[in-house]
């Protein structure tokens, strides 16, 4: 226990290598999650093949490889080595965005068409349809499985660690187990704790987005409690 | 005095749905300011008349002309091809639509779902869109509801704020899709006396698809009565309703006035 100050402050220098990685990935899959979640809705058979193709070809194959693709093969091929944090970051961004877009598709497709034809009855065009109509009320639907996939995303940014980022889990293996090899279980334990705190930072930052887009939409949030009397009736 | 050019124009009008059809051969017209009701049973094709009015489906044969313009097809230098996404707005902005659903917007309040086609797609100003707001919900008698929720209200209230959308995008043609069959019937006579009202103020041409005879009867100028796909009788109200001429609209006459 008396390594644990010294435990704490090398986790805490990988602290803003996680966090950063966290979020340019978040930004990368929130972009590419309705970019690709639109396209697959395309009316052009053409636009939704080549979609499916980053779709299917991201979450299909494993993520470490995507890694190890992008740092290691991507240079030979094109002669340009990325920053590993950014090679990081993209590779977080392009997988997780393969399953937003799927997140993102269904709930938009959840939406009852009335609201497509109440839209079209006013002459909205079909970006003002989606825009103002559509996309507001999917929004909502979507925000609980986002927050899955955001954690998800903080818990593969050690992946990074194999590139030599030097984020939290990297920062245990490679600093603090080589010098206080004792303390396997006290370093180990304490990178747990770090992920769940960064994780119920991320529920906090969803749940509130939640509260805010349900009010928006003139629907009181649901009690847990309510739910649960009418699970026992 | 001549006639008036007709305001809607349904000309050999025929659409299936698979190997359906639900409307054959389908040819009228309705005059500029002319309520017209649709009754007759279900499946008739009734509704679908209006879908197709609205554009929310495509014929399969036939064209439909509302205010001397092509609404389901345009001309391409000189040939008649299926209108696009484009040409279709600019015939579709001179019609409105009421739904048995009212399909009010959630993620708007009452202001936002008046304001929201007279800015966007007629270029009104804010200002001048929420003067026009305030008026059409003092008109639909909800003056106090501007800031609500659609969730917040009752469902004859939500239809009356769907028939202000409606008429916040200044139609010439009204389409009414059996507006009251969704209410609770204590709602349902705020709703018609509204329309009442409207059909008695305003030049506006409707066409109302309804199950409530009574309304279809002081309301209306024509009636028109559907089976099959097809108009099998085309009356004034007085006329169909006291002595329709065939078989088939008066046994529907007799279910529903049993009902």
């Amino acid at each position: 226990m008396e390594n644990l100050p010294r435990i704490l402050s090398v986790l805490g220098d990988g602290l803003p290598e996680t966090v950063i990685a966290t979020l340019g990935g978040i930004v990368l899959t929130i972009v590419l999650s309705f970019g690709a979640g639109l396209l697959l809705l395309s009316p052009w058979r053409v636009v939704r093949g080549v979609t499916r193709v980053y779709v299917e070809g991201f979450r299909g194959t494993s993520e470490v490889v995507q890694l190890f693709w992008i740092y290691f093969v991507l240079p030979v091929l094109v002669g340009y080595q990325l920053v590993p944090l950014v090679a990081g970051i993209a590779v977080l961004g392009l997988n997780h965005g393969a399953y937003g877009a799927e997140i993102v598709r269904g709930a938009i497709r959840s939406v009852p068409r009335a609201q497509y034809e109440g839209a079209i009855a006013l002459s909205l065009s079909p970006a003002q349809r989606m825009r103002r109509v559509i996309l507001p009320q999917a929004l909502v639907e979507m925000l609980p499985p986002l927050n899955n996939l955001f954690i998800q995303l903080l818990k593969s940014s050690s992946i990074l660690a194999l590139i030599t980022v030097p984020e939290v889990t990297r920062q245990a293996r490679e600093v603090l187990i080589p010098n206080f090899g004792d303390d396997t279980f006290l370093i180990f334990g304490v990178v747990f704790v770090v992920y769940l705190l960064l994780a119920a930072v991320i529920t906090a930052i969803m749940r509130w987005i939640e509260r805010w887009a349900a009010r928006r939409l003139g629907r009181r949030p649901v009690r847990q409690r309510k739910v649960l009397e009418e699970v026992a009736v | 005095m001549s006639v008036p050019e007709p305001m809607i124009v349904f000309d050999g009008v025929e659409k299936r749905f698979g190997s359906n059809v639900v409307l054959h051969d389908l040819s009228f017209t309705v005059s500029p300011g002319e309520h017209v009701t649709l009754i007759g049973p279900s499946g008739s094709g009734k509704t679908t008349i209006l879908r197709l009015l609205m554009t929310l489906e495509k014929v399969d044969e036939g064209t439909i002309s509302v205010g001397g313009r092509y609404l389901s097809h345009q001309d391409k230098g000189g040939t008649l091809v299926p209108a696009d996404e484009r040409y279709s707005r600019e015939v579709r902005k001179r019609i409105g639509m009421v739904f048995q659903q009212f399909n009010l917007f959630p993620n708007m309040t009452v202001r936002g779902n008046l304001i929201e086609g007279p800015t966007r797609v007629l270029g009104l100003s804010r200002d001048e869109a929420n003067t026009r707001a305030a008026d059409l919900l003092e008109l639909v008698g909800l003056s106090d509801k501007i800031d609500a929720h659609p969730t917040q209200l009752s469902g004859g209230q939500q239809q009356r704020v769907a028939i202000a959308r409606a008429l916040a995008m200044h139609p010439d043609v009204l389409l009414l899709d059996e507006v009251t069959s969704a209410l609770d019937p204590e709602l349902v006579a705020g709703v018609l006396a509204l329309l009442r009202d409207l059909g008695e103020t305003t030049d506006i041409t409707f066409l109302c698809v309804t199950h409530e005879m009574g309304f279809a009867r002081d309301f209306s100028h024509r009636v028109m009565m559907f089976d099959g796909g097809r108009v099998i009788e085309d009356a004034a109200p007085e006329q169909l309703f006291t002595a329709p001429e065939h078989e088939r609209t008066k046994s529907f006459l007799q279910a529903v006035l049993d009902h």
